[in-house]
């Protein structure tokens, strides 16, 4: 299905000098990419990106539209798999493991790498049942007031559980946009995973409850790591340390968001946060 | 506020110009014309549909009533339990018609002297009437031995007499005092008012009305006639020239004119035969004096003292006819006691005789005459008689049939859909099926019908006749049905929710299941829904498995023979008897209301499963 073959140590000797983030990073890198190249049929739509995401912190993916920063993220937990005539070379370990291994449960994978999408997709169900969903297929409750809690702590987290405490058993397509998104957030945070990818989380969302999912990424923070897709720069320039910029499928420049703001290396980074293109 | 832009570069078209205006007015015109139409549509289909469910109701309405007769009836030991036994059993399958006929002949003690009429009066009961009384005498055995009042089933004819449909019967009371000459046999009757004139206008108004028809078909004939007439001229013309010039067509000419003369000549006769027929009755409403009446006008009956008298020939205040129930007495009958019964439908027309008629008036003129709702209807299987035909057979065999359906296709056609929806792969192969599928929901049913005469019962040898062997084959034939239905509910789950599932790392199985099938059950439903509503109706695929055979039994299983509710219409409207015809009103209307509980229940799951995303 895809060329995982390429051992992560060969990949990473073969573009390690290409990387000097590496360099000025001291946090441990939590997910390692190497050389990725993604094909939808005929059509390349990343080629050789390199990236380390550091641990327990915020890294945002930033680009014109059909760049390819989407494409990526879904390759970070597997998602990319469900579409037909994709196919995915190059190797990205979490932990140092190799997430296209053949031997690698992707349902495991998932549990580790949670998403959240860019529309809120809430399942048609009450908001108790979408955040216990998660823990029950993975069986992380042992017992019905486990699963309470479980729920009830994924909800704290998400900044959630006080506006829905009365209402657990009302359908969560009930909530507001907002709502909503959080409780996606919830649901991906209650079955523990390490890292968060967030695909234009904010999209859809008015300014107000974009700047609590964003006071929420903050506070997430500090248990995962988190991959952030977003078209605002303002909001990258917020929430996130770490950026990337992508373009046409290359992973332009990498960097602190900080740097990347205010003094990118490269010109088309540059092009792009002052608003000469995209 | 656009005023600026507007003037700053004129536009290319003038909104405010005539023709702007004109095309505007053309746009809301054509709009107005096609609502119209839609409109018109909507009416149109809804005359039909109106149309169509009043016809079935009215015509099904008589189905739904049934007249017994109360007979004081001797439950006599000899007949009903001739060994004694005092046993339920023994005692069920005793003689329960014996006794009822006596009881009918005591009514009526005349007719029981000879064979001819005897035969007549016991025809009138249903020959399941005795059920009643069976039912009474086995369930508590001590009623042997005294005289019960039973309420006795009435045969089809007398039935439908009774419901209005053999005949008109108009009954005019008497006005004038009527003087009968006898008690039996031929018997004259004179009113002192003109009592009778009505009925003799009547008559005479059809023998006229007849009159004239035939000599419309005379006049007919005449046209005929004189165009043979001018045809044969011309032939034998011909013939003559022949006959000088051209030898070789001589024979051929012959032939022709040969032809051409007989048929002739048997015009002319018709004409003479129906022009014969035409003036004798002709004679009857031109010429005063006494009426004779025969089996081809009306027939008028006369109750009076206890008796009726069936009226050969009639004038304005006298009547002659013969007896055909006895009068208890040849007193006069004072104004108001007696009627004069017209019979609309001629007595060769109706299968009921005018005896049996005047029978059947007596018996209601006792408030013997009972009817009631026709549970016999729906408790009953089928029968070849038709007061006691039922449709519990065929809606039990419909039903064994649908869930037997059911149980193979919706499990095998929504896994179908799955795995071809979700889980197979997109190639060459899959599109061969795909393909296929849709193209055997185009199949003709009557093609599954083969296919389960050759496979199911040839094969593999399952008892013919059966709900289950219907099941399988109409399973085969709602499948494509269903699959294709499914296929779209699945495809229209949005992707969010799987990924959604995906996301927080179900497998995909478990995304299908948990999430996406849920979603698309109310479209499965409808789906399988259409697909055996479809079954319910299907005749064609059933009658080659058998089902179309005549079973009177009610079934017990999926495994009994059976037929079900669109056959046994089939069946019942291929029937003479006017009662069938009511029976298959009736039937449909069962079906339509089984469909409607099916279609309820389908409603009721849907909006259980419906939600919203």
């Amino acid at each position: 299905m895809n060329d995982a073959s390429i051992s992560a140590s060969t990949a990473a000797a073969a573009s390690a000098t290409a990387i000097p983030s590496l360099v000025d990073r001291p946090a441990p890198a939590k997910v390692v990419a190497r050389d990725v190249n993604v094909f939808y049929g005929d059509k390349q739509a990343l080629k050789s990106v390199s990236i380390d995401i550091p641990e327990r912190a915020v890294t945002s993916f930033i680009g014109p539209s059909g760049c390819g920063k989407s494409t990526f993220l879904r390759c970070i937990n597997r998602m990319n798999d469900t579409i037909e005539g994709c196919r995915v070379a190059g190797s990205i370990t979490i932990d140092g493991a190799d997430i296209y291994d053949s031997g690698l449960d992707v349902v495991e994978l998932r549990a580790r790498v949670g998403m959240v999408f860019q529309k809120p997709n809430p399942f048609p169900k009450s908001i108790f049942e979408n955040v216990a969903y998660g823990p029950r297929i993975h069986g992380l409750a042992r017992s019905k007031s486990d699963l309470e809690e479980v729920v009830v702590t994924s909800l704290k987290k998400a900044s959630l559980f006080e506006e829905v405490k009365d209402r657990l058993a009302e359908p969560g397509t009930g909530l507001s946009g907002g709502q909503q998104q959080r409780l996606c957030i919830a649901r991906a945070i209650a079955v523990s995973p390490e890292v968060i990818l967030m695909d234009e989380p904010c999209s859809a969302l008015d300014p107000i409850a974009t700047a609590k999912i964003e006071e929420l990424i903050d506070e997430l923070r500090a248990n995962f790591t988190i991959i952030i897709v977003t078209h605002s720069m303002q909001q990258a320039a917020r929430v996130s340390q770490r950026t990337a910029f992508f373009h046409l499928g290359i992973l332009v420049e990498t960097g602190d968001t900080d740097q990347i703001f205010t003094n990118p290396k490269d010109k088309r980074t540059q092009d792009y946060i002052t608003g000469r293109f995209g | 506020m656009t005023d600026i832009a507007v003037s700053a570069r004129p536009r290319a078209v003038d909104l405010s110009s005539d023709a702007a205006r004109r095309r505007t007015r053309k746009r809301y015109r054509a709009e107005a014309r096609f609502r119209a139409y839609g409109i018109a549509a909507i009416l149109f289909a809804l005359a039909f549909l109106v149309f169509l469910v009043s016809d079935i109701v009215i015509k099904a309405i008589p189905a739904f009533t049934l007249n017994s007769v109360a007979l004081e009836i001797e439950a006599n030991r000899e007949d009903l339990d001739p060994q004694g036994t005092g046993q339920p059993d023994a005692i069920a399958r005793g003689d329960f018609v014996a006794p009822i006929r006596t009881a009918l002949q005591g009514i009526f003690p005349d007719a029981a002297a000879e064979r001819r009429t005897r035969q007549a009066l016991n025809g009138l009961i249903s020959s399941g009437g005795d059920e009643e009384f069976r039912k009474l005498v086995v369930a508590d055995p001590s009623l042997i031995g005294s005289k019960l009042t039973v309420p006795v089933l009435l045969s089809d004819d007398a039935d439908l007499f009774f419901k209005g449909i053999v005949t008109d019967v108009d009954a005019e009371v008497g006005r004038g005092v009527a003087t009968p000459s006898a008690v039996s046999g031929d018997v004259t009757i004179l009113s002192s008012a003109n009592d009778f004139a009505n009925s003799v206008v009547e008559i005479k108004r059809a023998l006229s009305a007849e009159a004239r028809r035939l000599r419309g078909e005379v006049e007919r004939y005449q046209g005929l006639l004189a165009t043979y007439s001018a045809a044969l001229t011309t032939a034998q013309g011909e013939l003559a020239a022949a006959r000088v010039s051209a030898p070789a067509d001589v024979p051929r000419l012959e032939g022709v004119v040969a032809k051409l003369t007989s048929d002739r000549d048997s015009i002319a006769g018709q004409i003479q035969s129906l022009g014969a027929i035409a003036a004798e009755l002709e004679t009857h409403f031109t010429g005063s004096g006494a009426e004779p009446l025969d089996e081809k006008v009306p027939s008028l009956l006369v109750q009076i003292n206890g008796g009726v008298v069936k009226v050969t020939e009639a004038s304005n205040s006298r009547i002659s006819g013969t007896t055909l129930i006895p009068l208890q007495s040849a007193n006069e009958a004072a104004a108001g006691t007696w009627e004069v019964v017209t019979l609309s439908a001629p007595e060769a027309n109706r299968k009921l005789s005018d005896q049996e008629v005047a029978w059947l008036m007596q018996l209601e003129d006792e408030g013997r005459v009972t009817s009631g709702f026709n549970w016999l209807f729906f408790t009953s299987g089928d029968s070849r008689e038709a007061e006691l035909a039922g449709i519990l057979g065929a809606l039990s065999g419909s039903f064994y049939t649908m869930i037997v359906t059911l149980i193979i296709s919706l499990p095998i056609g929504v896994a179908a859909a799955i795995y071809l929806e979700e889980f197979a792969p997109k190639n060459a192969w899959t599109d061969v099926i795909e393909v296929n599928i849709n193209n055997l929901a185009a199949v003709p049913s009557i093609i599954f019908g083969l296919l389960g005469l050759a496979i199911f019962l040839n094969f593999f040898g399952l008892p013919r006749s059966t709900p289950l062997v219907g099941g399988l084959v109409l399973a085969l034939l709602v499948l494509p049905t269903i699959i294709i239905a499914s296929r779209a509910a699945l495809k229209a789950v949005p992707p969010s929710i799987r990924e959604a599932a995906l996301g927080v790392g179900a497998s995909h199985q478990q995304a299908v299941f948990h999430h996406v099938l849920p979603l698309a059950m109310p479209g499965v439903l409808t789906g399988t829904i259409i697909g055996m509503a479809h079954a319910l109706g299907e005749t064609a695929p059933l009658l080659l498995i058998g089902m179309i055979a005549f079973i009177v039994d009610v079934p017990g299983g999926p495994t009994d023979a059976a037929t079900v509710l669109p056959v046994q219409i089939f069946l019942w409207s291929d029937l003479p008897e006017v009662g069938f015809q009511a029976k298959t009103a009736a039937a449909i209307i069962v079906l339509l209301m089984f469909l409607l509980v099916m279609n309820g229940a389908a409603i009721t799951l849907r909006k259980r499963f419906e939600r919203r995303w």
